[in-house]
Order: C-alpha cells, then sequence, then structure tokens
C-alpha cells in the first residue's frame, strides 16, 4: 500500500514538474521560435547578476520566464467593481486547474517495475508494477473530453464576472468557439476509439507499438490522417490560440475574456493557456504520435519489420520511453507555436464556418469511414 | 461576374480546401525558421536586427548626425570660445556653457569652464555645428554609449566631447594652424 502511496506522489511530482517546467519552456520558445523565423533576435535582455561581480548571466534570454513571473507575482492585484467577486475570483482556477488534471491520465511512459529497475529496492517492492501515469483509468479518453469541457466555465465566468462588455463578448465567443469545435474533436476521438477499440490511452500506445502492412509504424497520424488534422485544428480552437485567438483577439476585444484580471490571475490565464499547449501536444503525442514508444518498440524492446528484434534491459526501456515522450512533446508543441505564428486568425463568421460546415462534415464522414473499414476487418 | 469589391480574391477549389495553403504556409515560415537556425547553430548571425546599443551599425550614412565632438586646438586647449551660439540656437535647450576667463591667452580670452550637453534631451539637429562660428562643435557619425539607464548619467561634460575617441574616424581633424591664427582680436 505504502509502495503504490510512494510511487504514484513521485509520478505527480513528475507529471506536474513535467507541465509547468515545459510550459515555462515554452513561453521561451515562443519567444525566440517566433523571433527567428521573423528574422528577429528575440528577447534576450533579461540578466541575472551574479552578486558582487559584474557579470551578468543572459543564457539566450531564458530568464525572461522567470521576470515574467515575478513581474506578475508582484503587480498590484487589481479588482474591478463587480457584483460577483466570489466568481471573479473562482474564473482563473477554473480555467486553469482543469488543464492540469488532463494530464493525469495521459500515460508518460510504459510499464515500470520498481523493484527491478532499482535492486536496492527490491525487498520493498517486490514484484509490483505499475503504468507510468497517474491516473490509470479505463475510460482516460473520456475523463479527458470531460475535465476539459470545464476550462470553458472558467472563460465564461471570467467574463461574465468581470462586469465589462469587452470581456462579456470575448467570453461569448470563447464558449460559441470552444463548444462547437469541442464537436468535432469528440468525432475525431471516436474515430480513434473505432479504430483502437478501446478507451484506455495505455493501450492504445500499446496498439500503436504495432506494424501496419508488416513495415509502417501503425501510429495513430498513419491510421487516421484526417483524423489527425481535425483533432488538431480542433485543439488549436480549443486552446484559443491564433489562428482561432477571437476570444482575447487584443485588436478588437483589449484582451478578452480576462481584460479586467491583473497580476497572477491574469497569470494564471496565460499559464493555463500554455499549460494547455503541453497537454495538447501530449494527447496528440499519445493518441495519433505512438506516445511514450519509439517506432517499433514495445515494453521489451525492439521488434524490426524483417523480424530481428532487440531485447533492452528495464532500465533502459524506462530511460528510453521517458526521454522519447518528452522530446515528441516538445517537438509538437514547437510546432503548435509555428503554427501561431504563420498562419493569419480567422474572422469570426469564418471561424463558426469552418467549424460547422467544414470540420464536422470531414470528421463525420471520417467516422463512417472509419466505422465502415472496422465494421469489414473485424 | 461582377466583384462584390475590387480586390475580391478569387480562389479555386486547391486554395478553399484551405489545409494545403495552410501546408505550404508553414513551410515557408518553417523554410526561414530552419535556414536562420541554421546560420545560428553555424555561429554566425540569423538576423536582421542589430544589437543595438553593443553593435555598431556598418550602414549609417555618414552624414549620419551623432555624438558631439569638441574640437581642440594644437595644443590641446578647446577650440570654443564660449559665445554661447550653439546653446542660443538649441531648439531643445540642452547645452550648458559656464564661461571662465583667461587673460593669459589675448587671443582666446574667453573658454568654456563648463561645456555639457544632455543627451537625453539633445534632438540631433545639428543647429549647433552649424551656428558655431569657430568650428569648435562637430558631430560625428558614430552615436558610442548614448542609451543609459539613469537621467543623470546622461549629461555629457566637457572633458568627455574633447576626449571620447570616434571609432570610425580615428584621425579627428582639428582647424589647421593657419585657420586658428588668422582670427584677429584685441
Amino acid at each position: 500500500m505504502i509502495q503504490d502511496l510512494l510511487v504514484y506522489v513521485v509520478f505527480m511530482g513528475y507529471a506536474i514538474g513535467v507541465m509547468l517546467g515545459i510550459a515555462t519552456l515554452f513561453t521561451w520558445v515562443e519567444r525566440k521560435q517566433s523571433a527567428i523565423m521573423a528574422d528577429r533576435i528575440g528577447a534576450n535582455r533579461a540578466y541575472i547578476r551574479i552578486p558582487f561581480t559584474n557579470i551578468k548571466l543572459v543564457w539566450m534570454g531564458l530568464f525572461h520566464g522567470i521576470a515574467d513571473g515575478a513581474k506578475m507575482l508582484l503587480k498590484e492585484n487589481f479588482t474591478p467593481k463587480t457584483y460577483d467577486r466570489f466568481c471573479f475570483n473562482l474564473a482563473p482556477w477554473l480555467a486553469a486547474v482543469p488543464v492540469l488534471v488532463v494530464f493525469a491520465v495521459i500515460p508518460f511512459g510504459g510499464t515500470i517495475v520498481p523493484g527491478d529497475l532499482i535492486p536496492a529496492l527490491h525487498d520493498f517492492f517486490g514484484s509490483r508494477s505499475y503504468t507510468m501515469q497517474v491516473a490509470n483509468l479505463d475510460a482516460g479518453i473520456l475523463v479527458i473530453m470531460a475535465i476539459s469541457g470545464i476550462g470553458i466555465l472558467g472563460t465564461m465566468l471570467a467574463g461574465w464576472s468581470s462586469n465589462n462588455k469587452f470581456s462579456l463578448l470575448g467570453a461569448a465567443r470563447a464558449a460559441s468557439q470552444m463548444i462547437s469545435y469541442e464537436v468535432s474533436m469528440g468525432l475525431a476521438i471516436i474515430c480513434l476509439v473505432v479504430t483502437y477499440g478501446t478507451l484506455d490511452l495505455n493501450q492504445m500506445v500499446q496498439w500503436q507499438s504495432g506494424t501496419l502492412f508488416g513495415f509502417l509504424p501503425a501510429w495513430g497520424i498513419i491510421v487516421q490522417p484526417l483524423g489527425f488534422i481535425l483533432f488538431l485544428t480542433a485543439a488549436i480552437a480549443e486552446n484559443k490560440r491564433v489562428p482561432f485567438d477571437l476570444p482575447e483577439c487584443e485588436s478588437e476585444l483589449v484582451a478578452g475574456y480576462f481584460t479586467e484580471y491583473s497580476a497572477m490571475k491574469m497569470g494564471l490565464f496565460m499559464l493555463s493557456e500554455f499549460i494547455e499547449i503541453v497537454v495538447v501536444s501530449a494527447l496528440l503525442v499519445t493518441l495519433f504520435l505512438g506516445g511514450y514508444n519509439l517506432p517499433y518498440m514495445n515494453d521489451t524492446g525492439f521488434v524490426f519489420p524483417g523480424g530481428s528484434t532487440l531485447a533492452m534491459s528495464h532500465l533502459a526501456v524506462v530511460v528510453t520511453q521517458v526521454v522519447t515522450f518528452l522530446v515528441k512533446v516538445v517537438l509538437v508543441g514547437c510546432f503548435q507555436i509555428q503554427i501561431r505564428w504563420s498562419l493569419p486568425r480567422f474572422r469570426y463568421d469564418q471561424l463558426m464556418r469552418f467549424g460547422w460546415k467544414f470540420l464536422l462534415p470531414f470528421a463525420a464522414v471520417n467516422l463512417v469511414v472509419t466505422a465502415c473499414v472496422r465494421w469489414l476487418t473485424l | 461576374m461582377k466583384k462584390e469589391y475590387w480586390n475580391k480574391p478569387t480562389m479555386g477549389l486547391w486554395e478553399r480546401l484551405y489545409i494545403f495553403e495552410v501546408i505550404r504556409g508553414l513551410c515557408i515560415t518553417g523554410g526561414v525558421f530552419f535556414g536562420n537556425m541554421w546560420k545560428w547553430i553555424t555561429f554566425r548571425k540569423g538576423a536582421l536586427t542589430a544589437y543595438y546599443p553593443e553593435e555598431i551599425r556598418s550602414d549609417y550614412s555618414p552624414n549620419n548626425r551623432g555624438r558631439h565632438i569638441l574640437t581642440q586646438r594644437p595644443n590641446g586647449e578647446v577650440q570654443c570660445v564660449s559665445c554661447n551660439m550653439c546653446a542660443t540656437v538649441c531648439p531643445a535647450y540642452c547645452i550648458e556653457i559656464q564661461s571662465t576667463a583667461n587673460f593669459e591667452d589675448p587671443f582666446h580670452p574667453k573658454a568654456p569652464d563648463r561645456f555639457e550637453i544632455d543627451y537625453s534631451r539633445c534632438i540631433f539637429c545639428g543647429f549647433c555645428v552649424e551656428a558655431c562660428p569657430e568650428d569648435a562643435i562637430r558631430m560625428s557619425k558614430d552615436v558610442p554609449n548614448l542609451p543609459g539607464f539613469d537621467r543623470t548619467k546622461m549629461w555629457a561634460p566637457q572633458d568627455l566631447l574633447m576626449n571620447w575617441q570616434p571609432q570610425r574616424n580615428p584621425a579627428k581633424v582639428y582647424p589647421s594652424a593657419q585657420t586658428s591664427t588668422q582670427e584677429v582680436h584685441p
């Protein structure tokens, strides 16, 4: 019992650390990547001076994240005259917490047997094995949909309780946008469920470690290319980032639904946006890009298409899986940032038309085709 | 078909499908990104931006009005005779001159004791250079060390104005000896 508790506390710490760490890293990546692709240099002025010396550590602007955080924590927490102070204070948490909770069901590694991993702990752990995932739920993907739906509440509540017309407009836009894109996102996920035949994210990853036609890795992106594009689009729309940033469009609505927020409350909205990049990347990796496994890899080692196998020790497998997952998440996050800095924004009617008349029919057709193929091949 | 407005885009099916154009756009930005990244990785500069205070741009115009120089006579005395014309013409009121008398030198009995320019207010119009009858103040094309964090440190004292070394033309040309002897004053 105590062993389970220990392991899961470690998992939770790892999950939260990864999310916050990579989210902070992404604030830097976003600045630098957008700068480099626009022939600029990017933020590079924040520094830490080693005390009593004149040595300034710049580290390519990595300290701008710390400077941002310190600024948000130390600024005046201005509260507008609102009639609903409770909701006003609750909204940032409602926006940030579901994003954090979603990561709980995402597997960030395969099965781990702590007793085998560290021989000194063999007596303590015995032969217990754990899947590297905070909450090993059978219906993981449904939990993701359910919890990420709560995020809309935070946005709407923020706009409604701010007592500001800009906020209200932004919240109305956010609500309609997120609800309409959740539909096609759900359909894309149902296609995956039909393909993999399971709702458990860990089993989905294991399904993807097999091969297709004997040589292709059976990743979701190869089995469901249209589903991947639909899910990516819907996920970016859920995240309210640039091609779909109508809820907070700066040119029209000041800052959208969090216009009235200041200091760390506003920081929570920003942070939840960046954590959501991490979470969406992790979801994309898990559902479409083979999860924590390299191509042709499973929990025991590599099985190459020719039939040759490469057995790996348990430690090597665990390390490879964890590192692979992190690298994949960072790369997919960078891809999202590239999208954010490349594409122009939709107009609001275009956004709605795109969601309902373009994505939804495609998702429906994809589902029908997937179901037919699945029915015929079963 | 009449267009609704003059530059209404004409899009075929390919553009209307949107996804392929999105991929094309991503390829363009991605190409720029990886091109610049390759330059950074190979220790070259992959950006058009100049690091402003640290890096001196190479494309300053030769007539750029930069930091002021107070010229000197061959004996090292300041050329300025403290006539206050530059301070009078200065539209930003950023030149402060305090005069002193020097009766040892009958040709130049008056010289600045304190000649300071407030670079937080200077607008680099060059009027001071044009107004000067003695060619005592000039403007170099360089602007080193102009930015600062402290308003009080933006004052350039006479010492600095006389002695800072313009990096681009180290041969600071002073008025020749003949021209300085031509001026006839009691």
